[in-house]
C-alpha cells in the first residue's frame, strides 16, 4: 500500500468506528489508537522521511487533512456522548414537582392591623401624621376638655373603667387631639389609632377593649363640607370608587354640629344586602366640626379657627370587610383565624 | 323614645306616610329607630256575638258556641274556655286568621265537632290585663267595647296607631316628649304644630289651707310647682289613656299614677303624686338628706342616703329622692283621697350623682340629668290637674305653690349668617336660615337671636349651623378639599420603626396577635414571680367588668401564654405568634399615668427550640441593624428554664429576654409542651436601633480560610471562645464562624470540642501563607492562656 492509500485507509476504518462509539472511554481509546503519540497516523507520518521532497507536501497535506476529519468525527461523537450522559443524569435526577415546597412559612397580619395600616396610609397619603397618646389618660383629657364636664349624660354612655377619681382607662382617643392641640396649637392634621376601653361585657359584637381611629383637622377657614371631602376621598380609597357617603345628624359633645356618617354598602353597591341590613348603608364613622369649647379648652380662638373631626371604630370595620360575625375572634389569637389574613 | 303617632296627631299634621316620615325625621336629627304599625299581625279576627253555648258530648270541659260574627249564619266554634256564656261578646278569630307571634288559625275538628276558628284570651291577642282591667287573663277577653258582629278586632280595640321609636340624643331631653317631637314635626314638614295651653277650673279650697313648701336647696332644685287634688277617687284610666301610656311602652296602673305618666310623655316634664295623709305636717321641705339616713323608695328597697343627695321631705322624713323615685311612705294607695302633684325642675348632675351612687336609674332621672328646663314645670302641672278634672279623679285645689327664685332667662346670640356657612362650608342665604330657626321656634330681632326658651342646649355660633344645616339637608353639604395647603404627612421615624418590627415578625412565621391590657390579678403568682418582684406593682381597675380583666399587666407573657394555650386546646399542633403590646408600669405615685412600654414579644410551641428562638431574636437584631450584640445566660429568671434562657446586651442594655418558658409556669397556663419566649423593648431598640449603612469597599485580595478545633471544658460557653478568637484575631480576623461542636471519649471527660472556620483577610495585599499561620498561631496561644482551650 501506498502511503496515500494507508492514509485513506486509516480514515475509512477510522470515521465508521469512532460514529459507533457508545462509551467516553472507548471514543478515548480511539483517540489513542489513531491520533496517539504511538498511534496509527503518527506512525504514517514517521515513514515522511523516506518521501521525496516533491511527494512530501502534498502528502503532508492529506495526512493533515485526515487528522481533521478524525478530530472533528472524534469531537463530534463525544459531544453526541456527553449530551446523552446528562441527559439520563437529567431524568434519574427527575422530581415529584407536586411534592410540597419547605421554605419556612409567612406569619399572618393581624386584620386589625392590615386594615390600620390601610387607613394610615390612605391618610398619611392626604398630608395626615400619626399621633399617639397614654392609655391609661386622666378624668381632664378624655372628658373635660372634650366638653364632656362631670355629671354630663354623655359619660354615662361611655362606662369607664377608673384606677382612681381622676385616673381611667381611656374611652375614646379623643385625648390624643386635644394633647396635640395643646402642642401645636392652630395647625393640626392628624389621625389617631388606638385601643380604648368600656366596660362592655365580651359578646359578638362588644369587647371591654378595642381600636378606634380619630382624625382632626384644625386651621383657618375649615368646614363641614372639608370635612365631606375628605371622609368622601378615604371611603373611595378604602371601600372602592363607587362608594359614596351620606352624613345623618346626630350629636357628639365634642363637635357641633355632629354627623353620623353611612357609606354605600361595599358588599351591594347600596342595592340592600344582609351585610347592611337591607338598608344599602353601613354606619361607619361620627364626624362633626370641632366644638367651640374643646377649641377653647386648647387656647384656640374658635372665633378665627374652626375644625372638624372624626372617628371610626376599627372592629367594626374590620368584621365588615372580611365578614367576621363575632367580635371575640379578633381576640382568641386562633391561628386557623389568623392564618386566613 | 316611643311615640303614638295617635297622640302627636293631636298637635301636628305631617300629611305623609310612615315611611317618608321617618326618613324625614331621621335628616333632621331625630332618628328613627324603627316604627311597628299596631294590630298589623292580627288578620281576620273580628267581634263575634255568642248565640248559643252547649257543653261537648264527648268533653267535660269543651265547650260548643254557635257565634255570630256577621255572616249570614252563625259558625261553630269550639272553646275550651270556662268563662264565655250566651250573649258574651267575644273576639273571634276564623278560618284563616293569624295573630300576633305569627299564629296561624285553621278549620278543624275537636273530638268530632267541627270549630271554624278560636275564640282569643287577651294574651292571643298581644294584650295584658293593664290595658282592659275588666278582663280576665285566664280565659276568653269577654269585650265590653261597643262593637258590631263581624267587626274588625284591630277597629273595636283602637289597635290601628303607629308607633315610631326615635333615638333621641342627650343633648335634646325636650324631644323625649309629645309636644317636643310635635315641634320637630312641624319643623321638617313645614307645617304649624298646635300645643293648647291646658286650664284647670279649681275649686274654691286654697291650697295654702292644705300645703306649704319650703325650698333649702335651691341651687339643686331650681323650682318646685305643686298642686293638691282632693276627693280623689283612684280607679282605672279610660280606655285611651290607657293605650296611649301601653303604645309608649308604659304599664298603665291607676288614674292618678297614669295622670302624672302622661303628662311626661306628653311634656317631657316628670313629674310625682304624693298621698298628702301621709306628709307628715301637711308640709313640704325640699333638702339635703341626712347622712345614713334611711329611706324605703317605691320598689321596697331601703336605701341609706349621703348628705350630697337632695330629698323631699315632710316634716319628719323623707318622701322622695329628688327627681328619681318615691317613698314607699308616700305612695298612692286605692284609699288615697288627697293627692299633692309635683312638678320640679332638679339640678341634672346632681340628681345623676345621686342615681348613680344608688345604682338607680329611672325615668325620671334619665331625664333630669340631662337638663330640663325650668320653665315646663307649670304647663305640665296645669296638663296634669285638667286631666283630674277630665277624668273625675278629684277636685283641684284653687291656687298653686310655684317656688321658683331665679327664672332662667332665654339664650340670646348675634345672628352670623357668614360665620354660619363659614363653619358649614356652604353657601345658605340668609332668608332660609330665618326660615329654618323661625320653624324651630328662635325669634330673630335686629340681628339678634333669641332661642326658644326649652332649648337649653344652645349656646352660639356653632348650635346656630347645626339647627340651620339639619333643616338644610346634611346631604347638600357640599364636598370641598381645603384651601389650607399642603401639608406634610407620613409616619415618623419610630411609626416606621415599628412597622418594619413587625414585619420581620411576619417574615419570621410569626402570626400577628393582639391581647387584652388587663388581666387578672394572680398572673403574677401563675409567673412564679418572687414575692418582691416589682412586677408585681400593678394598677387595679376600681370598677372591673370581671376578676379577670381588673388589673393592667405588667408583663406580656401571661398574655402570650394565653393564647399559646388557646391554640393548644384547640388541636393546633404548632403556633408562632407574635404582638407588640404595651405593659403599664405604675410610678411611685399611684395618682400620675404609668409608664406605658411597647414589648415586641413572640412565643411558640410545636416546632423549634432554644436556638431557633434565638435566632429569631438576632434576626430582629439584624433588622434593627444593631451590631455587638452579647448574649449571656439568665440563670435565676422564676418564669424560664434555669437552663434555657439567656438575655442579650447591646452596651449595658438589656434588649432582649428569651428562652423556655418553665415547665410549671407552662403548666399553670395549661401548656405541657416546651414553649419558647422572648421579649425585646421596642423604644430602647429604637434608641439603639443602627445608622443608615454607609457602603463599605469590596475586598480586593482574597481571604485565606483555616479550620480550628478547639478543645475546651464543658464549662467553658463558645461565646468566651469567640470573644477570644476575635480579640487575638484582630482587624485581620474577618469571619469566625462555628460550624460543630463535638464531645467524645477521646476528648476525655469534661471537655468539648468546637470547630471553627476563620476568614483572615488583609485589605491591602493577599496574606501569605507565613502571615496566616502566624495570626492563627497567636489565636491558638490566646485561646490557651485565656481559657486553657487547645487545638485540637
Amino acid at each position: 500500500m501506498t502511503m496515500q492509500e494507508t492514509l485513506r485507509d486509516l480514515q475509512q476504518r477510522a470515521l465508521p468506528e469512532i460514529q459507533q462509539t457508545e462509551h467516553p472511554e472507548a471514543l478515548e481509546a480511539l483517540r489513542v489508537k489513531y491520533l496517539g503519540k504511538k498511534g496509527e497516523l503518527t506512525a504514517v507520518l514517521r515513514q515522511m522521511g523516506s518521501l521525496s521532497a516533491e511527494e512530501r507536501p502534498a502528502m503532508g497535506q492529506l495526512a493533515n487533512q485526515v487528522r481533521e476529519e478524525v478530530e472533528k468525527a472524534l469531537q463530534s461523537a463525544g459531544e453526541i456522548l456527553r449530551a446523552a450522559a446528562q441527559e439520563k443524569k437529567l431524568a434519574a435526577e427527575a422530581l415529584d414537582v407536586t411534592l410540597p415546597g419547605n421554605a419556612e412559612g409567612l406569619g399572618h397580619m393581624h386584620p386589625l392591623t392590615l386594615v390600620r395600616r390601610r387607613i394610615e396610609d390612605i391618610f398619611t397619603g392626604l398630608g395626615f401624621q400619626i399621633a399617639d397618646g397614654p392609655e391609661v389618660e386622666t378624668d381632664y383629657y378624655n372628658f373635660e376638655a372634650l366638653n364632656i364636664p362631670e355629671g354630663h349624660p354623655a359619660r354615662d354612655t361611655q362606662d369607664t373603667l377608673y384606677f382612681t377619681d381622676s385616673l381611667l382607662l381611656r374611652t375614646q382617643t379623643s385625648g390624643v387631639q386635644v394633647r396635640t392641640m395643646e402642642k401645636l396649637g392652630h395647625d393640626v392634621r392628624i389621625i389617631c389609632p388606638g385601643r380604648v376601653y368600656r366596660s362592655d361585657a365580651v359578646d359578638a359584637t362588644h369587647s371591654p377593649m378595642f381600636h378606634q381611629i380619630e382624625g382632626l383637622v384644625v386651621g383657618k377657614g375649615v368646614s363641614m363640607a372639608d370635612l365631606r371631602g375628605i371622609l368622601e376621598l378615604f371611603a373611595r380609597e378604602m371601600f372602592g370608587e363607587n362608594t359614596r357617603i351620606r352624613f345623618r345628624p346626630h350629636h357628639f359633645p365634642f363637635t357641633e354640629p355632629s354627623a353620623e356618617v353611612d357609606v354605600s354598602c361595599f358588599a351591594c353597591g347600596g342595592k340592600g344586602c344582609r351585610l347592611c341590613k337591607g338598608e344599602g348603608w353601613i354606619e361607619i364613622l361620627g364626624a362633626g366640626v370641632v366644638h367651640p369649647h374643646v377649641l377653647r379648652a386648647c387656647n384656640i380662638d374658635p372665633d378665627v379657627y374652626s375644625g372638624y373631626a372624626f372617628g371610626l371604630g376599627l372592629e367594626r370595620v374590620v368584621m365588615c370587610r372580611y365578614g367576621i360575625d363575632d367580635m371575640r375572634l379578633l381576640f382568641e389569637n386562633d391561628v386557623r383565624f389568623l392564618s386566613q389574613f | 323614645m316611643k311615640c303614638s303617632m295617635e297622640w302627636l296627631s293631636e298637635f301636628v299634621q305631617a300629611n305623609t306616610d310612615i315611611k317618608n316620615y321617618c326618613d324625614r325625621m331621621t335628616m333632621t336629627g331625630s332618628k328613627v329607630e324603627g316604627f311597628e304599625k299596631q294590630g298589623e299581625d292580627i288578620v281576620r279576627v273580628v267581634a263575634g256575638h255568642v248565640v248559643a253555648i252547649e257543653r261537648h258530648p264527648d268533653s267535660d270541659h269543651l265547650f260548643i258556641c254557635q257565634v255570630d260574627v256577621g255572616e249570614e249564619a252563625p259558625v261553630q266554634i269550639v272553646t275550651g274556655a270556662q268563662n264565655v256564656h250566651q250573649g258574651d261578646w267575644v273576639p273571634a278569630a276564623l278560618d284563616g286568621s293569624t295573630l300576633p307571634g305569627g299564629v296561624k288559625i285553621k278549620k278543624g275538628k275537636l273530638r268530632g265537632k267541627e270549630s271554624c276558628g278560636m275564640l282569643c284570651s287577651l294574651g292571643e291577642l298581644g294584650l295584658t290585663v293593664h290595658d282592659y282591667p275588666y278582663a280576665i287573663e285566664d280565659g276568653i277577653f269577654i269585650l265590653q267595647e261597643p262593637c258590631t258582629a263581624g267587626q274588625d278586632i284591630r277597629e273595636v280595640l283602637h289597635l290601628n296607631d303607629t308607633v315610631v321609636e326615635f333615638e333621641i340624643t342627650p343633648n335634646r331631653p325636650d324631644c323625649l316628649s309629645m309636644i317636643g317631637l310635635a315641634r320637630e314635626t312641624a319643623a321638617s314638614f313645614g307645617t304649624q304644630a298646635l300645643i293648647p295651653t291646658p286650664k284647670v277650673q279649681e275649686s274654691e279650697r286654697p291650697i295654702e289651707e292644705l300645703l306649704q313648701v319650703k325650698v333649702e336647696e335651691s341651687s339643686l332644685c331650681l323650682r318646685y310647682s305643686a298642686r293638691v287634688v282632693t276627693d280623689v277617687k283612684i280607679q282605672p284610666s279610660p280606655a285611651w289613656l290607657r293605650r296611649r301610656l301601653a303604645a309608649c311602652g308604659v304599664r298603665p296602673i291607676n288614674n292618678l299614677v297614669d295622670i302624672t305618666n302622661y303628662v311626661m310623655l306628653e311634656y317631657g316634664q316628670p313629674m310625682h303624686a304624693f298621698d298628702y295623709a301621709c306628709l307628715s305636717g301637711g308640709s313640704i321641705c325640699v333638702r339635703r338628706a341626712r347622712a345614713d339616713e334611711p329611706f324605703v323608695t317605691l320598689d321596697s328597697q331601703t336605701r341609706k342616703l349621703e348628705d350630697s343627695m337632695l330629698v323631699i321631705a315632710d316634716a319628719e322624713h323623707a318622701s322622695a329622692l329628688a327627681g328619681i323615685m318615691g317613698g314607699e311612705n308616700s305612695e298612692i294607695k286605692d284609699s288615697t283621697t288627697t293627692v299633692v302633684f309635683e312638678s320640679a325642675c332638679f339640678n341634672g348632675p346632681a340628681v345623676r350623682q345621686t342615681a348613680r351612687r344608688l345604682g338607680m336609674r329611672t325615668e325620671s332621672s334619665a331625664r333630669f340629668e340631662k337638663g330640663l328646663c325650668p320653665e315646663n314645670t307649670m304647663p305640665a302641672l296645669e296638663r296634669a290637674c285638667q286631666l283630674v278634672e277630665m277624668l273625675g279623679a278629684g277636685k283641684v285645689c284653687k291656687g298653686v305653690i310655684d317656688v321658683y327664685p331665679a327664672p332662667v332667662v332665654p339664650v340670646q346670640i348675634p345672628f352670623r349668617p357668614a360665620r354660619i356657612n363659614e363653619l358649614l362650608g356652604t353657601d345658605i342665604d340668609e332668608a332660609f336660615m330665618k326660615e329654618a330657626l323661625t320653624s324651630l321656634g328662635f325669634v330673630l330681632e335686629n340681628g339678634t337671636v333669641t332661642a326658644p326658651i326649652w332649648r337649653t342646649d344652645i349656646e352660639g355660633d356653632a348650635d346656630l349651623a347645626e339647627e340651620v344645616v339639619r333643616m338644610y339637608g346634611y346631604d347638600r353639604i357640599p364636598s370641598s378639599l381645603g384651601n389650607t395647603g399642603v401639608h406634610q404627612g407620613g409616619l415618623n421615624a419610630l411609626q416606621l420603626f415599628e412597622r418594619k418590627l413587625e414585619d420581620t415578625a411576619l417574615a419570621l412565621g410569626f402570626d400577628q396577635t393582639l391581647t387584652y391590657s388587663f388581666v387578672a390579678p394572680g398572673e403574677a403568682d401563675l409567673l412564679c414571680l418572687a414575692e418582691n418582684d416589682p412586677l408585681r406593682r400593678c394598677l387595679r381597675i376600681i370598677n372591673p367588668l370581671s376578676e379577670d380583666t381588673s388589673v393592667m399587666r405588667t408583663s406580656v407573657l401571661p398574655s402570650m401564654l394565653r393564647s399559646l394555650s388557646h391554640n393548644a386546646n384547640h388541636r393546633n399542633e404548632a403556633a408562632r405568634l407574635f404582638e407588640i403590646g404595651k405593659v403599664y408600669l405604675p410610678k411611685e405615685d399611684w395618682t400620675v399615668q404609668p409608664d406605658e412600654q411597647k414589648l415586641l414579644c413572640l412565643g411558640f410551641y410545636g416546632k423549634g427550640d432554644f436556638f431557633a428562638m434565638k435566632g429569631v431574636v438576632e434576626r430582629i437584631f439584624e433588622a434593627c441593624r444593631m451590631e455587638k450584640i452579647t448574649f449571656c445566660a439568665v440563670k435565676d429568671h422564676p418564669s424560664f428554664h434555669p437552663g434555657r434562657c439567656a438575655k442579650a446586651l447591646c452596651g449595658d442594655s438589656t434588649v432582649a429576654l428569651f428562652g423556655q418558658v418553665h415547665p410549671r409556669v407552662a403548666a399553670q397556663f395549661g401548656l405541657d409542651t416546651e414553649t419558647y419566649y422572648a421579649e425585646l423593648p421596642v423604644e430602647e431598640l429604637f434608641r439603639l436601633r443602627g445608622a443608615e449603612p454607609v457602603y463599605t469597599q469590596l475586598p480586593k485580595f482574597p481571604a485565606v480560610t483555616r479550620d480550628l478545633a478547639i478543645v475546651c471544658d464543658e464549662a467553658t460557653e463558645a461565646g468566651s471562645v469567640l470573644a477570644c478568637i476575635r480579640k487575638y484575631g484582630g482587624a485581620a480576623l474577618e469571619k469566625a464562624v462555628l460550624f460543630d461542636v463535638y464531645r467524645g471519649a477521646q476528648l476525655g471527660e469534661g471537655k468539648k470540642s468546637l470547630a471553627y472556620s476563620l476568614s483572615l483577610r488583609n485589605p491591602d495585599h493577599t496574606l501569605t501563607v507565613e502571615e496566616a499561620d502566624k495570626l492563627t498561631a497567636k489565636i491558638l496561644r490566646g485561646l490557651s492562656f485565656d481559657l486553657n482551650a487547645t487545638l485540637r
